[in-house]
């Protein structure tokens, strides 16, 4: 399995505020649907995962709250905030306008 | 967009703070369920439990270093971390209670000399009236009005006359008020004392805005000609003093100058005064001055002359009024008044000179003080002294402090391993030195407010009290907080920064030792050491500066001779009304009757008691010399005057009971005026004209006698118009006999060796049976003197003390470093000796580095002594502050200091056995 690049790491906040928006998940539940949407292609490394999970509560992007998860303990579930999701719509924006320009480049015709 | 933000991240920083167990608990919680979910699967992929939990694991990456950066982003780790240390901080002092009780005390009388002198400078200079709205009040003063009459009180700027055009023409004021301080005589005959008191005109409490606690203030319907001065407002402490706080005091009566005084009302606690430094009893209402002591035998009374000065004109600025356009408007109406005032009996010449004086506005939100002007550099100096001490104090508790550090290197290098950024653990260690610095501050408010009441007791003289309030208020607290935050950068910063630059595995691996970057901290420790040699220089210097100083004033010569030597002043009332020619009747009866007691050798009058302040002088001129006048002081004193003092008479006679006012107008004048005035003439019978003024016709002297030098009224150098070498300035001495306007209770100094008190009873059971209404008082010049100098004393005093604490710290200082170096070149020691160098030159070798390290901070100290002191001139006497042989008296000092503290651990490491050195590693 290749390495998640450099790029998908710089973009964590992006995908996990994306996972979110589907709907309220906790920690776990979100590296497993990240990997399951992508094909296996985007792991989140548990180490990186926390500590950004933890930033975005901090910046007031996700709010949580400690529910019983589906084997019955309890987790805590992240879910979006009103200016959480003006933030994904922003580094949704963001992200389409890059990855369009790299693509322009990387698509140029070789001699 | 941020305000949403706000809503949630700001109950969640609370939560870390106030619930942070908590927060912690579900962190723990958190991971936990992630890695029990993961296990859960690697366990459904086929991994065994063990294999499966180490595979987590080891995906999460250190469970403990997530948490951490999930605190990390949390961001709530200021308020967090910071409370954290602080309670790391205490149990780490508490652990060394030797080294927290010393940095403490040391801190503590740092910053609390400091904070002493700082709310003396505050008291005096920085503090403004507690009146409402004191940045609006000016002093009105003129300009060219010296020697135009009598000057009553210490600030005296105007003449009752000048005081009512002034208030009539002026435009810049919405309110004007005039006061004048005089000394009050309460109760009668022996049973009466002195007062301090204050004429104040019928608007003075109004503009200023004073408001009584009992009874009412005088107010402008008091304050009117032939008021016949029957009320009376006095202060609060005088209050409590004279009526025990007693509500029956108002309209209660005094007895002031023989006349019965109604007391009107109390003043608020808080006002004593527009003179910063005293504070006055009872205020009257000037009209009642017509009344006053000053009966003099013409009519014309202290309302109505236009040569006695007694007077302090100020106001309020009105609403956009500056003080530059108050001036202006003051200027321009000043020829007028001047015109209008002008007093009669002088000569022209004089007369051209008063009506050029104007008058200007000056802020006088702090009021005027005589304290101030006095001490203001003496305190701006010792100021400067004790911050040159803390600052010293701080360099040794530096140096204290990266020891410790050193000591503590382990333990920072655990923490550093385990993930502390290097500013955490210089935020740690910042707020160790701040907690020190903190407790030293609590301890140094109660110092600094015991140390500024017992200075100004060292100031206050018996003639001239000080009072000042003294308490904790906010500015003091302000000082004392940034002075300890203060001290917290310079003792604390760097050795952390120093300390905090650690390799863990260096450190570990010298664990026992602690020696590792000692040549860095080395080198910062010398630098620190040098540092505090040149700062000591400059307290040595200045304590060698100030002690010398006293000790010249001290055993300055005065002319005369004041052992032995007793004032005896008469305060008289009835006899007042007398007639000229029966007061010096009185004055002779007087003179002869304290000749007659018994222990008394000589007794003659002077109008003037020697080196008491208060300046008597004329304008003259020399026939046959330069046409312009010229000024000198004048004495009128009895016959035997010289003989009593004990002043050499050069020339000619003295005076005797033959020159009185029928006979020839004679004058003995001393060396300084023959030099200053006379010239190469041959002052014996040379002649001499007084210029007319009020009271004083125009009178051509003639010259008797020369006689010796004596300070006029200052031990310092006087500020005359007249130059005199060595400051004894130019005297004219006239037979009192012959003085025009004689006081009826002109003093007589006698030469004794009884005891005061003996003299007193003896003096007082004469003249009571002379006339039991006289009141005498009884001054011995000797103790006056000194009590005079007392200022001086105790500048001297304190820099002496500073000097020597200097001195002390700096020998530890330079002791801890070259024990320390001596100790980590034990080994080249060993190797040195067992290859044949003898002690001595072991000892040289150690105290080279004593020696180097204080000509270092010599050759900086040189020039911070010369900025330093530069401003010190004005302070010193008989020295200049870049005295040659006291600078090299400093540096033997310090130098010797430096061997001493070399010479112990030279000794020590000159007595090593080669080999055991060379066996330590």
């Amino acid at each position: 399995m290749s390495r998640p690049s450099d790029l998908v790491q710089g973009t964590l906040d992006l995908l996990i505020l994306k996972i979110l928006a589907l709907e309220p998940q906790n920690g776990w539940a979100i590296s497993q649907r990240l990997k399951q949407v992508s094909n296996d292609v985007l792991q989140v490394s548990d180490g990186s995962l926390y500590p950004a999970l933890h930033k975005l509560e901090q910046e007031g992007w996700i709010t949580a709250e400690w529910r019983p998860s589906e084997n019955n303990r309890r987790a805590k579930f992240y879910s979006l905030t009103r200016a959480g999701r003006r933030q994904l719509q922003k580094e949704s924006a963001d992200w389409q306008r890059l990855s369009g320009a790299i693509t322009l480049v990387v698509q140029l015709p070789e001699m | 967009m941020r305000f949403e933000h706000w809503i949630y991240t700001l109950p969640l920083r609370l939560r870390s703070l106030l619930r942070g167990a908590r927060v912690e608990q579900e962190l723990d919680e958190e991971l936990r369920y992630h890695l029990e979910r993961q296990i859960e699967q690697h366990v459904e992929r086929g991994l065994s439990p063990e294999e499966a939990r180490y595979a987590a694991l080891r995906a999460m990456g250190g469970v403990e270093q997530q948490k951490e950066l999930c605190r990390d982003r949390r961001r709530v780790s200021l308020a967090d971390h910071a409370v954290r240390d602080v309670r790391y901080g205490l149990r780490v002092l508490r652990r060394s209670p030797i080294f927290t009780t010393v940095a403490v005390l040391s801190l503590a009388l740092g910053i609390g000399a400091n904070a002493a002198i700082f709310h003396l400078v505050d008291a005096v200079r920085l503090r403004s009236l507690p009146v409402p709205d004191a940045h609006e009040l000016v002093d009105v003063r003129p300009n060219g009005a010296q020697a135009f009459g009598t000057y009553e009180g210490v600030n005296s700027k105007a003449t009752y006359p000048l005081w009512e055009q002034i208030r009539t023409h002026q435009t810049a004021f919405s309110g004007m008020f005039a006061w004048g301080d005089v000394g009050l005589l309460i109760g009668r005959g022996a049973a009466a004392r002195r007062a301090d008191g204050l004429w104040v005109s019928g608007d003075f409490f109004r503009v200023l805005g004073v408001t009584p606690v009992r009874g009412r203030l005088i107010a402008a319907s008091d304050d009117h000609r032939g008021c016949a001065g029957g009320t009376a407002v006095i202060s609060y402490g005088f209050w409590q003093r004279h009526f025990g706080g007693a509500d029956a005091a108002v309209g209660g009566t005094l007895t002031i100058f023989d006349r019965p005084v109604t007391v009107i009302g109390v003043t608020e606690a808080s006002f004593t005064g527009l003179e910063v430094g005293r504070s006055f009893e009872i205020a009257l209402p000037v009209c009642a001055a017509a009344d006053g002591p000053r009966r003099d035998e013409d009519v014309v009374t202290a309302l109505d002359r236009r040569d006695f000065w007694w007077l302090t004109v100020m106001g309020r600025l009105k609403p956009g009024w500056t003080i530059e356009r108050a001036s202006e408007q003051l200027k321009a109406i000043s020829a007028g008044i001047l015109q209008a005032t002008q007093p009669s009996g002088y000569p022209a010449e004089l007369m051209q000179a008063y009506r050029n004086i104007t008058f200007s506005a000056f802020p006088a939100a702090q009021g005027v003080s005589r304290l101030r002007d006095a001490h203001d550099r003496s305190l701006l100096l010792l100021l400067g002294l004790t911050g040159l001490v803390l600052l010293i104090t701080c360099g040794n508790l530096a140096t204290l402090m990266l020891a410790r550090a050193g000591a503590r290197e382990r333990e920072i290098a655990v923490r550093a391993a385990i993930g502390a950024s290097r500013p955490r653990i210089v935020a740690q260690l910042v707020i160790e030195s701040l907690l020190v610095a903190g407790a030293g501050a609590v301890l140094a408010v109660p110092i600094a407010l015991v140390s500024a009441r017992a200075l100004v007791g060292s100031l206050d003289v018996v003639d001239n009290p000080v009072t000042l309030t003294l308490s904790a208020d906010w500015r003091l607290v302000t000082f004392v907080g940034v002075s300890a935050v203060l001290t917290t950068v310079l003792f604390g910063l760097l050795p952390a920064l120093r300390a905090s630059v650690v390799d863990p595995i260096v450190a570990m691996r010298h664990a026992s030792r602690g020696l590792t970057a000692d040549r860095r901290h080395a080198i910062f420790q010398r630098a620190l050491v040098a540092g505090q040699i040149a700062v000591s220089l400059v307290l040595v210097m200045a304590a060698l500066l100030f002690v010398r100083t006293f000790r010249n004033l001290a055993t300055v010569d005065l002319g005369f001779e004041p052992s032995g030597l007793v004032a005896i002043s008469f305060l008289d009332l009835p006899s007042q009304a007398l007639p000229v020619e029966q007061r010096v009747v009185f004055q002779r009866r007087l003179t002869e009757e304290m000749r007659s007691i018994p222990g008394i050798a000589a007794a003659a009058s002077s109008s003037k008691i020697p080196l008491q302040r208060g300046v008597w002088s004329h304008f003259f001129t020399v026939p046959g010399g330069e046409a312009s006048q010229k000024a000198s002081r004048f004495t009128y004193v009895g016959p035997g005057y010289f003989e009593t003092m004990g002043i050499r008479l050069l020339a000619g006679r003295a005076f005797t009971d033959r020159d009185d006012s029928a006979g020839r107008p004679v004058l003995i004048v001393n060396e300084s005026f023959v030099r200053g005035h006379l010239g190469q003439r041959n002052p014996i019978s040379a002649t001499l004209r007084r210029l007319a003024e009020p009271g004083y016709p125009e009178t051509l002297f003639e010259i008797v006698g020369v006689v010796g030098n004596i300070k006029y009224a200052d031990f310092r150098d006087e500020s005359c118009w007249c130059d005199g070498p060595d400051g004894m300035p130019p005297i004219a001495y006239v037979p009192i006999a012959q003085d025009p306007s004689p006081f009826p209770w002109a003093p007589i100094v006698v030469r004794t060796d009884a005891s005061i008190a003996a003299l007193t009873d003896a003096v007082t059971t004469r003249v009571e049976r002379l006339n039991p209404a006289i009141t005498v008082g009884v001054l011995d010049i000797e103790e006056q003197l000194q009590d005079r100098l007392s200022p001086e004393r105790m500048v001297a005093w304190l820099a002496g003390a500073f000097g020597a604490l200097a001195i002390v710290l700096v020998t530890i200082g330079l002791y801890g470093i070259i024990a320390y170096r001596a100790v980590s070149r034990r080994n080249e020691i060993g190797i040195r000796l067992s290859l044949g160098a003898t002690r001595m030159q072991i000892v040289l070798l150690v105290l080279r580095d004593s020696l180097l390290l204080l000509a270092i901070g010599l050759a900086i100290g040189l020039p911070l002594t010369r900025a330093a002191l530069r401003g010190a001139e004005a302070l010193l006497f008989g020295l200049l502050p870049n005295d040659v042989p006291m600078l090299v008296a400093a540096a033997v000092l310090l130098t010797a200091a430096a061997t001493a503290a070399g010479s112990i651990p030279a000794w020590r490491a000159a007595r090593t056995q080669p080999s055991v050195a060379l066996r330590s590693e």
